[in-house]
C-alpha cells in the first residue's frame, strides 16, 4: 500500500538533496567543528555555509542565526532570555492558540509568579488586535505570537504586532515553525527581535532548530557551556543536521513559488472536493489569511480518532484536533478558542501538504473519505435526527 | 498512536450489533457529545427474562466503539442479575485490554448497561444525594467511587483515565483525592478480620465450602494434589488430603501454612484445620 502523506505540519520527509549532503558528515567527516585540525575545520566550513543558507532564507545576517536542537528549545530560549534581560517587567503577552512549546511554558511561568496575557482570537482564528493593543502594558517584558497556526494554518499579522510592541519598548518573539519555507519571511522588512524555526518542518531532519536573534537584541543563553554559537548556545554542534538544514533552506527558497501555486491549488482541490462530497462539514479558520498547505475540516457528529484509523487503513496520514487523539480529554485548545462547537471540534481533521504531494494522493482522499464519514455517522447516536438531510 | 489489541481493532472495524433494538425493554444514553464520548444502549429480553438482543450506537473513539460492541456480545443470553455483575474490567478483558488512558470507554459501557437495566426496572436513573464532582465532564461522586472501588485506583491520574473526571480544568483534583482516601479507608475494615461479623454455623460451613472450591482446591490440583472437606465441628475444619497431597511429606505444612491461613483470612480467624485421622 502506498502511503498518502498529508501530515506535513507534524513532520516532513527529509528531502533527497538534504540526505545527500548530510550523510557524509555522519560517516566519513565526523570531525568536531571546534577542533584546531583541518579534519574538524572542513566541518566547520560547512557549518558556516549552512548558517549563510539559513540566513539567506530569512533575510537575516549569519550572525543572527543560533542553531538549537528543536523548535521547542528555540521557543524556551527566547522567552526565558527576554524575561532575564528585562528585570522588573514580569508580564508575557501571547495568544490563546499557541503551540504547546509556548503555551505550556507560559502556563508554567504563570505558576512561578509571572503574569500572562492570552490574547483571544475570533471564530476565524484571527488575532483580536484591540485586545492585543490593550495587553501591551508597561510591565510587559515580551510578546510571543505564532506567525501561523499549526492546526488551522491561519496567519497572524506578526509584523504589524511587532511594530506595536517595539513602539512600547517590548521585546517581540515569533514561533515561525510552521511558517518558514511556506510563505516568504524577510527579517529586513520587520522589527521582530526573535524567531524560532524547526528543521523537520521544512524537509531537514528532526533534532535541529534555529533561533534567530536580531543584532543588538539583549540575549541570555539557555544552554550554558562551551563557546559554540558565540557563547549563545553551548554544546557541540549537530553538524550533519545543520548542514542538512542549510540545504533544506536553499531548497525552500527555490520551492516557495511552487508552495504558493501548485501546493495551494492541490489544497484547495482537496478542501472543495471534500466539502462538496460530504454534508455537515466546514473549514475551520480564515480561508484567506492561511498557509497554502493546510486545511482543517470538521465533520459533524463523528469523532476524529475513528476517522484517522479508518484513513490509516488506506495508508492516508492526517491528524485530528479531537480529544481522543490528543492524549488529553479535551478537544484542541485552538478550535475551542475559536468557539468551534463541540460537535464540530471532536470531528476535526487536519490535512497538511508539501511540495511532494501529488494530485493522485489528493484524489485518493476525496474518494476514500466520504464513505468513512458515512460509516461512522451510521454508528453515531447523534446522526439519526439529521439523516433525512444526508446523501 | 494508541496501541490497540487486535480484538479492539476487530470490534472497531467490524462492530457487532450496531443500531437500536426495536421496542426495547431497557434503553440508556450515557456520556455527551461535549465530552467526546456518548453511548446509546438498548436491549430486549426473551421469555426467560434473558437478554435476547442488545444494540448500541456510539459517538467516540475507536476504543469506545469497540467497548460498546464488546458489551453487546458479553451481555447476550444473560439474566439481568448476571448482567449487573458485568464490570468495566470484564469489557476491557474481553477486548484483550485497553490502553490505560482509554479505560473510561469500558466504564462508559458498564454505566450504560446499569442505566438501561434501571430504566427497565423503572428505577430512578440518578440516585438521590449524588453530587457532580467534575464540572467539565459531569462526573458524579458515585461514579468516581465505583471506579475507584472496582478497579482499586489510587491516584487522581488513574481516576481521570477511568472516568475522565479531572481531565479538564483540574479544579476537582482535591475532591477526587478525598474520594480516593475515603474509599480506601472504608475498604480497610473489610480486610481486617476483627471487624468481621460473627458467622452463624450454617453460614460458616457454606463459606468454608466456597473458599475450598474457589481458592484452595484449584491451587492444590495445580500441583497434582487435592483436598476434601469432611466435617466442620465448632472451629475445627476436618479435611482429607487426596492425590499427591496424601503421600506428600509436606502436607502438614500445606494444611497449616496454606489451607488454614487462607480459611482464617477469608472465613474466620479462629479456624483450625485438622486432617481426618486415617
Amino acid at each position: 500500500m502506498k502511503t498518502v502523506y498529508l501530515d506535513n505540519n507534524a513532520t516532513t520527509r527529509v528531502a533527497p538533496e538534504v540526505m545527500e549532503v548530510l550523510v557524509p558528515y555522519l560517516g566519513e567527516y565526523y570531525g568536531n567543528p571546534s577542533s584546531m585540525h583541518s579534519f574538524g575545520g572542513q566541518v566547520s566550513k560547512k557549518v558556516r555555509e549552512a548558517r549563510e543558507q539559513v540566513a539567506a532564507l530569512l533575510g537575516a545576517e549569519p550572525d543572527e542565526i543560533i542553531f538549537t536542537s528543536c523548535g521547542t528549545e528555540s521557543d524556551s530560549t527566547a522567552v526565558l532570555s527576554a524575561l532575564k534581560v528585562s528585570p522588573g517587567k514580569r508580564r508575557i503577552v501571547t495568544s490563546r492558540v499557541e503551540h504547546p512549546a509556548i503555551k505550556a511554558l507560559c502556563e508554567r511561568l504563570g505558576k512561578e509568579g509571572y503574569s500572562v496575557t492570552e490574547v483571544p482570537v475570533d471564530s476565524g482564528g484571527n488575532l483580536d488586535m484591540d485586545e492585543y493593543r490593550k495587553g501591551l502594558t508597561s510591565d510587559t517584558a515580551l510578546v510571543s505570537l505564532m506567525w501561523a497556526n499549526n492546526e488551522t494554518g491561519v496567519i497572524f499579522p506578526v509584523e504589524q504586532a511587532a511594530d506595536m510592541a517595539k513602539e512600547r519598548g517590548i521585546l517581540f518573539h515569533t514561533d515561525a515553525v510552521q511558517t518558514v519555507g511556506k510563505i516568504p519571511v524577510n527579517m529586513k522588512e520587520n522589527v521582530i527581535d526573535m524567531l524560532s524555526l524547526s528543521g523537520h518542518k521544512l524537509h531537514a531532519p528532526k533534532g535541529i532548530g534555529v533561533l534567530y536573534v536580531r543584532k543588538g537584541t539583549p540575549f541570555y543563553p539557555f544552554l550554558i557551556g562551551g563557546h559554540q554559537e558565540k557563547g549563545r548556545r553551548g554544546g557541540t554542534e549537530n553538524a550533519p543536521s545543520i548542514i542538512g538544514l542549510g540545504k533544506a533552506c536553499e531548497l525552500a527558497a527555490r520551492n516557495m513559488e511552487t508552495e504558493n501555486t501548485r501546493v495551494r491549488d492541490l489544497r484547495d482541490k482537496l478542501e472543495n472536493g471534500l466539502l462538496k462530497a460530504i454534508p455537515f462539514c466546514r473549514v475551520n479558520g480564515n480561508r484567506s489569511a492561511r498557509l497554502p498547505n493546510t486545511t482543517n475540516i470538521s465533520f459533524e457528529f463523528v469523532e476524529g480518532e475513528g476517522i484517522l484509523l479508518l484513513l490509516d487503513q488506506f495508508g492516508i496520514c492526517a491528524s485530528s484536533g479531537s480529544a481522543c487523539t490528543s492524549g488529553s480529554l479535551q478537544p484542541s485548545h485552538v478550535l475551542r478558542a475559536m468557539g468551534v462547537p463541540f460537535t464540530m471540534a471532536h470531528g476535526s481533521i487536519r490535512f497538511s501538504l508539501s511540495v511532494y504531494t501529488t494530485e493522485e494522493e489528493i484524489d485518493v482522499v476525496i474518494e476514500k473519505l466520504p464513505p468513512i464519514i458515512k460509516r461512522l455517522r451510521e454508528l453515531s447516536p447523534y446522526w439519526g435526527e439529521n439523516q433525512a438531510c444526508a446523501v | 498512536m494508541w496501541e490497540y489489541t487486535d480484538k479492539v481493532k476487530e470490534h472497531f472495524l467490524n462492530p457487532h450489533n450496531v443500531g437500536e433494538v426495536e421496542n426495547p425493554d431497557g434503553v440508556a444514553e450515557v456520556g455527551s457529545i461535549a465530552c467526546g464520548d456518548a453511548l446509546k444502549f438498548s436491549f430486549k429480553l426473551d421469555e426467560n427474562k434473558r437478554i435476547q438482543e442488545a444494540k448500541f450506537k456510539t459517538f467516540g473513539c475507536a476504543s469506545a466503539i469497540a467497548s460498546a460492541s464488546a458489551l453487546t456480545e458479553i451481555v447476550k443470553g444473560k439474566t439481568l442479575e448476571e448482567a449487573l455483575r458485568v464490570t468495566n474490567r470484564d469489557i476491557a478483558d474481553y477486548l484483550g485490554g485497553l490502553p490505560e488512558e482509554k479505560m473510561h470507554c469500558s466504564v462508559l459501557g458498564q454505566e450504560a448497561l446499569e442505566k438501561s437495566i434501571a430504566n427497565y426496572r423503572g428505577a430512578p436513573v440518578k440516585e438521590p444525594g449524588e453530587e457532580i464532582i467534575c464540572e467539565c465532564f459531569g462526573i458524579t461522586d458515585r461514579e468516581i467511587e465505583k471506579a475507584v472501588r472496582e478497579n482499586r485506583l489510587t491516584t487522581v491520574e488513574q481516576v481521570t483515565n477511568y472516568t475522565k473526571a479531572g481531565g479538564g480544568c483540574g479544579n476537582c483534583h482535591d475532591k477526587i483525592r478525598a474520594i480516593i482516601d475515603r474509599v480506601s479507608t472504608s475498604a480497610q475494615p473489610v480486610a481486617e478480620p476483627a471487624a468481621r461479623p460473627k458467622l452463624s454455623n450454617l453460614k460458616k460451613i457454606k463459606l468454608i465450602e466456597e473458599v475450598m472450591e474457589r481458592e484452595i482446591r484449584p491451587s492444590l490440583r495445580h500441583d497434582g494434589g487435592d483436598i476434601e472437606l469432611i466435617d466442620v465441628i465448632g472451629d475445627r475444619v476436618i479435611v482429607a488430603t487426596r492425590g499427591a497431597c496424601a503421600s506428600c511429606q509436606a502436607s502438614e505444612v500445606t494444611l497449616k501454612g496454606f489451607v488454614e491461613s487462607r480459611l482464617r483470612e477469608l472465613v474466620a480467624p479462629e479456624l483450625i484445620v485438622e486432617e481426618e485421622s486415617r
